[in-house]
């Protein structure tokens, strides 16, 4: 047989205090699309921008049609047919389809100015290769995402492109703009160009993948053919760990007093017909991967984003939540994913930061009860172990685990019935972690429930009295008890078990 | 959608122009149709205002306020700004005079040097902006008093007289007895801008800079070669608007240019220019200048007082600006 149109081999890259990927590597064939599946944090996107020039990799070799190279800028990987499409769009949005084609390697006329007609003409050849009837002057704003998309797909070919990654490229199309792409890729395999196509849906990979490559940990576990493997054997290759037990929670609430319902909540296009329960005392895990709307719903619940239709329930009561200070009027607290971002104010102190949402109660008419506040912040400073020199220390200068414990104490000080936390110890340490899963632990023992969402299995499994595992915006199944399994989870996570 | 017109081959030299008017009118509807009711509003209250003497002022005294606002497009559409050109005016203005009136350099010589002033100018702010991480905003604000105050302690704070007929005739003369030479330079910038944003790969960047630098990134486009660029380009205008301007008063003054960067920034945001970056059409900006130009030209014949005329200009921003965002909501 021939060379490979690309080997990775023993790509190894670390990151100040992680190892990124081990040993790690890919074999794409020409004509073949290739999926590359694992968990989020598996080491996909490291490995393609190791492939796409943008980081280098410590160790490990790279081959393109048997020639080795080497791949140290964005140029580079063009100039060994290395084409990406990320998973975000990079089109200019004011210039026209030709324009955004050739954009950067414009050619000129006679007289150097810019051939206008040429990149049209050849633009247009394109768009109709690939079956798009646009006109290539179009304003790339005008277009739909799967437009956009294809454009990006079309600009890739236009580089010649050998070897074209695609990173999540369904993630925001419909239905039916993914059978058009799928007719692309298609077309692109009979022209003996490689695809390494990175998605967690998994009935698309049965659709359109040749070979599977599942990755966890930064590690290489192994390559399969779609046609001779199964849902439940490529789940259990991206999930084949055992649990290290960070955490014992003793499970089990006792009540079954209902604090929140969420009856068919659905938002074009985001969520659909979410419904799901949670009990008092309960910590109720939200699992699923990146992009299947947990955090979306939690906006939607907490009055940050409009939903079309359902309903919410507190306590048996129905609520209308429209904006953020509602539902915390109606006893909600939302402890956000991006701390930098939507949480903290990271160049205030740390009891500006605390007693921010509180402030009412110690500001009575223009007087401002600087006592009662310093109680406050001492309080949680001391309850929720938070190390800062003092008070008055600026948010910025401490660890990712205090900052969340500020934040968490913020929303705490409202004494809220439902906190909701949105991958509360990401970033943070394991000696940080531990001290925020007792935090938990202790709210709920003092009847506070506790929704959680994390992209980090043994913490869902281990932290999580119940769990909703959601795909695509709905929820996939709610795991019980015995049922809370890496596998399961995976299962429903990867669209498993839908009709 | 507009007819794929190009499918059977060239397309001829008046489909183009025809092509150009149409989509040109089509892409300004709001604000053409503003001028055109201001002007019939201005020449029912006082008819002087149509007469051919009048019309050529205004395009006179719209021109030098046009040269800054058609570079400034293009620094606000790269996502910049440049709040230094009034200043640049001063500054230029007052070393071509003093060049002229102390030093006894030849008129061209010193038009060239106070050009170049302007340049460099322009070029400071866009290395510092280009190479930082200053926003454009502090980055020109600062290099405003820089500039102003250079044209202070150079003047010695007083105007800078200058005696010299071809040094009056670059802002006061007429070319075949009735075109004002401030517009003919208009005419010919207009067309060096038009190539810039329309025929070369620079323009094009520019648009990419400011819509998506991710995007021009990946497509290893220099950003900081077209930044520098476009805020040279921007101080080579306030230079060529100080000497039209210094000529037209006999004097290079200190003074000058004062809030100049302001008018040529409202030209701009009436022409439909986003300040976000990534958008905008130089002649979109041509018709808001000639509103702001119109405004105060009818203002002046309908003598309402200069005072009244800043609360005037102030609400017929706002008001236009608000119409034009309401407008391209709606056709989305």
């Amino acid at each position: 047989m021939s060379a490979k149109l690309l080997s990775m081999n023993r790509i190894t890259k670390s990151f100040p205090g992680v190892n990124a990927l081990k040993e790690a590597g890919l074999q794409l064939e020409a004509g073949e699309v290739h999926a590359l599946l694992g968990e989020n944090g598996a080491g996909k996107s490291t490995l393609i921008k190791v492939l796409g020039g943008i980081y280098q990799p410590d160790d490990g070799e790279i081959f393109v049609n048997g020639k080795k190279v080497t791949i140290e800028k964005v140029t580079d990987a063009q100039a060994n047919g290395v084409s990406i499409i990320h998973q975000e769009i990079v089109l200019v949005p004011y210039l026209s389809i030709a324009e955004n084609i050739y954009l950067g390697r414009e050619p000129l006329t006679k007289s150097g100015f810019v051939d206008l007609e040429k990149m049209i003409v050849d633009s247009k050849k394109y768009l109709a290769d690939f079956g798009l009837d646009l006109n290539p002057k179009t304003i790339i704003r005008e277009l739909t995402v799967a437009q956009q998309q294809m454009i990006e797909i079309i600009k890739a070919v236009s580089f010649e492109a050998k070897i074209i990654v695609m990173d999540e490229p369904t993630s925001s199309l419909t239905d039916k703009e993914v059978k058009s792409l799928f007719q692309t890729i298609r077309s692109l395999k009979k022209r003996q160009v490689g695809i390494i196509y990175i998605s967690h849906r998994m009935e698309e990979l049965f659709e359109i993948t040749d070979h599977i490559t599942v990755m966890r940990d930064g590690e290489y576990v192994g390559t399969v053919k779609t046609k001779e493997t199964t849902h439940d054997q490529l789940v259990a290759m991206m999930v084949g760990r055992s649990l290290s037990n960070i955490y014992y929670r003793e499970k089990g609430w006792e009540t079954s007093e209902t604090v929140l319902e969420v009856h068919h909540l659905s938002k074009q296009g985001v969520i659909e017909d979410i419904s799901f329960d949670l009990k008092k005392g309960e910590i109720l895990g939200f699992s699923g991967l990146v992009g299947a709307g947990r955090s979306e719903l939690m906006r939607c619940i907490f009055g940050i984003d409009d939903y079309d239709s359902g309903e919410i329930l507190l306590n048996g009561k129905h609520v209308k939540i429209e904006q953020p200070n509602d539902a915390m009027n109606q006893g909600l607290a939302y402890v956000p994913e991006n701390r930098k971002d939507q949480g903290l104010f990271l160049s205030k102190a740390v009891d500006y930061n605390m007693s921010i949402k509180i402030l009412d109660k110690f500001i009575k008419g223009l007087r401002v009860n600087d006592k009662v506040e310093q109680q406050q912040v001492d309080h949680y400073i001391n309850e929720l172990n938070i190390k800062t020199p003092h008070a008055k220390q600026t948010v910025r200068n401490l660890s990712g685990g205090n900052q969340q414990k500020v934040l968490i104490s913020r929303w705490l000080a409202t004494k809220p019935d439902v906190l909701i936390l949105d991958e509360p110890t990401r970033g943070v340490d394991v000696g940080a972690k531990f001290e925020i899963y007792s935090i938990m632990q202790k709210l709920v023992e003092e009847g506070v429930s506790i929704i959680m969402i994390s992209s980090e299995l043994p913490e869902v499994i281990n932290m999580s009295d119940r769990v909703v595992v959601m795909y695509k915006g709905k929820v996939g199944n709610i795991l019980n008890g015995k049922e809370i399994k890496q596998e399961q989870i995976m299962y429903y996570a990867t669209g498993g078990g839908k009709r | 959608m507009t007819p794929l017109t190009y499918e059977n081959g060239k397309e001829s030299i008046w489909f183009k122009i025809s092509h150009a008017v149409t989509g040109f009118v089509r892409e300004n509807m709001g604000i053409l149709i503003g001028l055109i009711v201001l002007c019939i509003f201005i020449s029912i209250v006082n008819p002087d205002f149509l007469s051919s003497n009048n019309l050529m002022n205004v395009l006179r005294q719209t021109s030098t306020n046009m040269y800054l606002a058609i570079a400034m497009t293009m620094v606000i559409i790269l996502g910049g700004i440049d709040l230094s050109v009034g200043s640049i005016i001063a500054v230029t203005g007052v070393v071509t005079t003093l060049l002229i009136a102390m030093l006894g350099f030849p008129v061209w010589v010193a038009v060239a040097a106070g050009l170049l002033v302007g340049m460099l100018f322009g070029a400071f702010n866009g290395y510092v902006v280009a190479t930082t991480i200053i926003p454009p905003f502090i980055v020109t604000l600062a290099t405003m008093n820089i500039a102003r105050g250079a044209a202070y302690v150079f003047s010695d704070g007083k105007p800078v007289r200058v005696m010299s007929d071809s040094f009056n005739n670059i802002g006061s003369g007429y070319i075949g007895g009735f075109l004002p030479a401030p517009v003919l330079y208009l005419i010919i910038i207009l067309i060096i801008a038009y190539i810039i944003m329309n025929k070369t790969k620079l323009g094009r960047y520019m648009y990419a800079v400011g819509g998506n630098p991710e995007a021009a990134k990946f497509a290893g486009i220099n950003i900081k070669k077209i930044k520098i660029l476009a805020y040279t380009f921007s101080g080579l205008m306030a230079g060529v608007a100080g000497i039209v301007l210094s000529s037209r008063m006999f004097s290079g003054q200190p003074t000058a240019g004062d809030m100049a960067e302001l008018d040529a920034i409202a030209a701009v945001v009436l022409g439909g220019t986003s300040m976000a970056g990534g958008s905008g059409k130089i002649g979109g900006t041509v018709i808001g200048a000639l509103i702001i130009g119109v405004l105060s030209n009818g203002l002046n014949l309908m003598g309402v007082s200069s005072f009244w005329q800043y609360i005037v200009k102030g609400t017929v921003i706002l008001i236009a600006v608000y119409a034009d965002v309401i407008k391209k909501r709606n056709q989305l």
